[in-house]
């Protein structure tokens, strides 16, 4: 059996989720199936149905009167639990910030090896498995064993299709032993920023700025474009760096990586670091005065010259298009 | 307060990685090497800290004795005194942790003697995303991870992560271990006296007993490089109608 750990917020998919299901059907066909999946905590319960297309036997369902939100030892406990009643073949999470830390205390509870960021797996007696270093501009070939193999999915290089042919999903309840211990860490509040800006992992467009864009009022042109096509603003090290934009918008190996329609990059040169955060964009246009930059020539569309004259030209130009704009 | 940050010496890569002839390592003769960014902002937060509480900020590395490098960089930062755990080569998450914390149970005669250990989130190189969760495991501590704003409470921390376009909030007690995320602080660059000072704080190497877990390692691969030409839209703002053409296609507009 191949168990799958499904990554929410409170009910809330995290889509990577379903990325990380298309390798674990995988290894279901390749005869460690079936395929059995693991949602934590009662608030979940809604997302079984929504997992049914892609393509889970049994969708496992850990409900406890403590558990009531996000508590990262305590999931991992239950993905434990789940683990010594049913012994898969393997254990797949997405390569979320949930999802990595969950496995990983999964992991060490158990004793066994992880793998973190995989891309591609041959199965065997022992898992030979590709997985991304520096965030993705290096590739790992190594091998995984254990009993069951733990492994984390890359995020942003599988597709989230469903599966051809879905069976019906049949919800199994159970109640993992946990302790005080295990619940000692989880979220006792949320803190949301006042206005109702986008996030940069979903927004479906996001407008950056590097070294090129010189200040932090030189970001308000990128702001103002942001706001305009209903996306959000992101910066390179670079500029968070100088504090031209907030840490929070760092888009790169340490900052958040991100998949939108289309990705603007004004004045960044693509240095690995914030490659590998924005390489999950379908479309890049980069605007830069350097045609040379390892951002122009990877982007799929560029405009070569200086971004305090071209943005200011965009916004005017889509102000005067716009319909009611 | 008794705080330990573990760090990793990492190259400092360029554009485009190289691999050594035999795949196994990044051909570094022509690189630098620094701090992964998350654990130099590890020890900008044990710094301020132990200025703002008091106590002491012990500093930890496993890799190669050039790491010592690293380790004196932190001390120029401010950290009182430094442990090198010498291993060459890659050494898989799980040997890591586990001489980690043998080091930190000899520090403290069996038992853990710090109230806060740091790491980053994840290693700048290798991505294991689980050294920091392997160690409060092994120790039984509480551990929160990807933490980019650390407060001290009366009975312990209030620490934040980023979720959306908001924060989670989780409060722990002490000790704890807590892995940090670039962007929690602006890290401070040493002063000359600091690095002078640096040179005769103590620093102890020891030779760990690695007990390896995997995965194990075949080889490096440099990724495909795409095949796609690059499509110029033009140069300066004559190119904004273009530029709007696109946003039109792309239904943006």
């Amino acid at each position: 059996m191949i168990l799958g750990l499904i990554e929410h917020d409170r009910g809330t998919l995290n889509p990577q989720s379903l990325e990380m299901l298309t390798l674990a059907r995988e290894l279901a066909a390749a005869g460690d199936g079936p395929l059995h999946v693991l949602l934590v905590g009662g608030e979940a319960e809604g997302l079984a149905a929504d997992l049914a297309p892609y393509g889970p036997a049994v969708v496992h369902l850990a409900r406890h009167e403590a558990l009531v939100d996000y508590a990262p030892a305590a999931w991992a406990q239950a993905l434990v639990d789940l683990i010594a009643a049913e012994k898969p073949a393997a254990v797949l999470a997405p390569g979320s910030d949930r999802g990595s830390e969950v496995m990983a205390h999964a992991a060490a509870r158990l004793n066994l090896p992880m793998a973190a960021n995989c891309t591609a797996v041959t199965p065997g007696e022992a898992y030979r498995l590709t997985r991304v270093r520096w965030g993705g501009s290096l590739l790992e070939e190594a091998w995984l064993r254990g009993d069951p193999k733990l492994l984390t999915v890359a995020p942003f290089v599988l597709p989230d299709d469903p599966a051809p042919e879905p069976g019906a999903a049949v919800v199994r309840p159970f109640t993992p032993a946990l302790s005080e211990a295990d619940l000692l860490v989880r979220v006792v509040d949320r803190v949301q920023p006042a206005g109702d800006k986008v996030s940069l992992t979903e927004a479906k467009v996001v407008v950056s700025g590097g070294r090129g864009v010189g200040s932090a009022e030189g970001f308000d042109v990128l702001g103002e474009l942001a706001d305009l096509l209903g996306g959000a603003v992101g910066g390179s090290r670079v500029a968070t760096n100088f504090g031209w934009c907030t840490h929070a918008n760092q888009i790169g190996q340490t900052g958040t990586r991100i998949a939108p329609d289309l990705y603007i990059a004004c004045g960044i040169s693509g240095a690995i670091q914030h490659w590998v955060g924005c390489k999950g964009a379908k479309q890049i246009l980069a605007v830069n005065t350097d045609p040379e930059a390892p951002m122009v020539t990877r982007a799929t569309y560029a405009v070569i010259g200086d971004l305090h004259e071209i943005l200011p030209a965009l916004i005017a130009e889509i102000r005067r298009v716009r319909p009611g704009g | 307060m008794k705080i330990l940050v573990c760090l990793k010496r990492v190259p400092t890569t360029g554009a485009r990685i190289l691999l050594t002839a035999d795949e196994q390592e990044i051909d570094t003769r022509n690189l630098g090497f620094a701090m992964s960014p998350h654990e130099e902002c590890a020890v900008e937060a044990g710094v301020q800290l132990i200025e703002q509480h008091g106590g002491s900020l012990t500093v930890l590395t496993l890799g190669p004795e050039e790491a010592v490098e690293q380790l004196r960089y932190a001390l120029a930062m401010g950290a009182d005194d430094a442990i090198l755990l010498a291993a060459s080569g890659d050494v898989d998450p799980m040997a890591t942790a586990g001489a980690i914390t043998a080091a930190i149970r000899e520090r403290g005669g069996g038992e853990n003697p710090f109230d806060l250990l740091l790491f980053g989130n994840e290693a700048a190189d290798s991505g294991g995303y689980q050294v920091g969760i392997r160690v409060a495991h092994a120790l039984g501590l509480p551990c929160v991870t990807g933490v980019k704003r650390l407060d001290v409470t009366a009975d312990g921390l209030e620490v934040r992560r980023e979720a959306g376009t908001g924060w989670e909030v989780y409060r722990v007690p002490l000790p704890a271990v807590i892995t940090i995320r670039e962007g929690i602080n602006l890290p401070r660059y040493p002063s000359v006296p600091g690095r002078l000072r640096a040179k005769k704080k103590p620093v102890e190497t020891v030779e760990p007993h690695l007990v390896g877990g995997g995965p194990e390692k075949i080889r490096l691969v440099n990724p495909p490089e795409q095949d796609h030409a690059v499509q110029i839209l033009g140069q300066g703002p004559a190119a904004v109608p273009r530029i709007v053409e696109l946003l039109q296609e792309l239904r943006l507009l």
